[in-house]
């Protein structure tokens, strides 16, 4: 019976969903208890840093000049209408520090960092290298996964605020260099209107968070992989998709405790 | 087999599920043996040599290495049956972001406080021994498949273990690369005092080095003995896979229906 089976497959996917959960959750406990050697042996951590952080920078750099530079032309544009045009700086740092600053550099993070991270340890599964390393008596939970653990959630609050500072700068570009806007009031405005605690700690709170989700599915989703190209494949996909849409809900729910009605 | 035993597998049952893979599994390893333990592809070989390995955990019956059940250890004491253990895999598996020396180097820097200097002595020495000093300073990548196993190999004795574990350490290895390796595990084992258990299905080039066989068909021992008596065996499985016959108690075709049915053809 076609609905029968309908019905199976729903459950059956709903039940695997929430075993994969479980399972999730205790590969997060398990990778911070395994975290000693991250900071005992720190250089392991700043060398997935690097990887993590350092290589991204590119993308977020690029990627947060053009949003500044959008959100500077259409913000022109909607406060022009008010005679608010003054009020450009504050329109371009609010929006980056609150909202796009943390949600695009961490999908931004996602599809680099995270991607490269379920394919690495997916390979390394595959080609028995993290079996190898059991066998000689080295937890891969604690030589590689921790380390890039605390790399992803150190790095994404930082690349989040050089994502919110380059759109300003671009903000700036198109509103004052380009369009005209006075500098000053570019400037003021925005120093006045910002709050340090409630716009940019709440942010920088976000991206963290986002960074913590984004880091543990893609270590995941690695280490979980079939030890199968096709099986790296998928982890990969899973972990963009996955990532993309646990960064949106989770932006939700962050967002209407943090600003609600205010 | 005179000597002491190293390993003892009594009574050992696996199944995955409701597939029994393993089924009243019993076997000793001498202190100083090299041991072969072969059979077809999926008798149950290489599960035999995860639950050797402590990766696996026995349905039934108990793996004892140098007097510890190795599945009733925890984790922090299987690790330190590790470490007294090497283990070479099927394809090497070096760690692919290191360096051939770092690949050596590894447990030395993990699990010793040795002085630097020293470790670099030690790797020399590991890599001079299977004859690739001179790779020290190359990526894996750039080493060939035979030269990948010699590296392991050096990877693998890089603690001295007092039990070396190689899965299939001939696969797909030239004639060459098959002397040195087969070689290497013979002359090492020696060196060290070790005891080394080779899982493979290379009859002819395990035949030479190994001191005792254990044949493994249908999850049961089949054959057991010296390369002589195995030889000389006129048991028709052990025959067949000494000999490489196409046909015989491992049948060529694999189970299946009426071969004019799937053709569609009618009688």
């Amino acid at each position: 019976m076609p609905v029968v089976k309908s019905v199976r497959n729903i459950g059956h996917r709903v039940t695997e969903g929430i075993w994969r959960i479980g399972f999730a959750t205790h590969f997060f406990v398990l990778v911070l208890r395994n975290s000693g050697s991250s900071f005992r042996r720190f250089r392991l951590t700043v060398k997935e840093l690097y990887f993590t952080g350092v290589m991204s920078l590119i993308i977020i750099l690029v990627a947060g000049l053009f949003v500044g530079v959008v959100l500077g032309l259409q913000g022109y544009e909607i406060l022009k209408r008010y005679g608010s045009e003054s009020a450009l700086g504050t329109l371009v740092a609010l929006s980056l520090l609150r909202e796009l600053g943390p949600v695009l550099a961490a999908l931004l993070f996602a599809g680099r960092a995270g991607s490269a991270m379920t394919a690495e340890i997916g390979l390394m599964k595959a080609s028995e290298q993290l079996a190898a390393m059991d066998m000689m008596a080295v937890s891969p939970l604690a030589r590689v996964v921790a380390p890039r653990f605390w790399a992803g959630v150190i790095s994404m609050p930082i690349l989040s605020m050089i994502f919110s500072a380059m759109g300003v700068f671009g903000g700036y570009l198109v509103g004052v260099v380009y369009i005209g806007v006075d500098e000053g009031s570019f400037w003021s405005q925005m120093q006045a209107s910002v709050d340090f605690q409630h716009d940019v700690l709440n942010g920088v709170f976000k991206s963290f968070v986002f960074g913590v989700a984004v880091t543990v599915i893609s270590l995941f989703e690695g280490f979980d992989a079939p030890p199968t190209a096709e099986g790296v494949s998928r982890a990969t996909t899973r972990t963009v998709v996955q990532s993309s849409l646990v960064i949106l809900l989770l932006d939700v729910v962050l967002t209407a405790f943090m600003f609600r009605g205010n | 087999m005179s000597s002491q035993p190293l390993v003892e597998i009594r009574d050992v049952n696996f199944a995955y599920g409701s597939r029994p893979i393993l089924k009243g599994i019993n076997m000793t390893f001498h202190k100083g043996k090299v041991i072969a333990i072969m059979g077809g592809s999926g008798c149950g070989k290489s599960t035999l040599f995860r639950l050797i390995g402590g990766a696996l955990r026995p349905t039934r019956g108990e793996v004892k290495i140098d007097g510890q059940v190795i599945h009733e250890l925890n984790q922090q004491e299987l690790y330190a049956m590790r470490r007294k253990m090497g283990v070479l895999f099927q394809f090497g598996a070096l760690f692919t972001d290191m360096s051939v020396f770092d690949n050596v180097a590894f447990q030395m820097r993990e699990h010793t406080d040795l002085p630097e200097e020293m470790i670099h002595d030690l790797v020399m020495m590991k890599l001079q021994t299977v004859g690739l000093r001179g790779t020290h300073a190359l990526m894996p990548s750039e080493l060939s498949g035979g030269m990948a196993r010699r590296v392991a190999l050096a990877r693998t004795v890089a603690l001295d273990p007092m039990l070396i574990l190689y899965d299939e350490p001939f696969t797909g290895l030239d004639p060459i690369s098959l002397t040195v390796v087969g070689d290497s595990i013979r002359r090492l084992n020696s060196a060290l005092g070790a005891t080394s258990v080779v899982v493979t299905h290379d009859v002819q080039e395990s035949m030479k080095l190994v001191d005792y066989i254990y044949f493994i068909a249908d999850g049961v021992i089949a054959a057991e003995g010296t390369p002589e008596e195995i030889q000389a065996s006129d048991k028709p499985f052990v025959h067949q896979f000494v000999h490489g016959e196409r046909d015989g108690p491992v049948p060529f075709h694999y189970p299946s229906g009426s071969y004019m049915q799937d053709l569609g053809v009618s009688i």
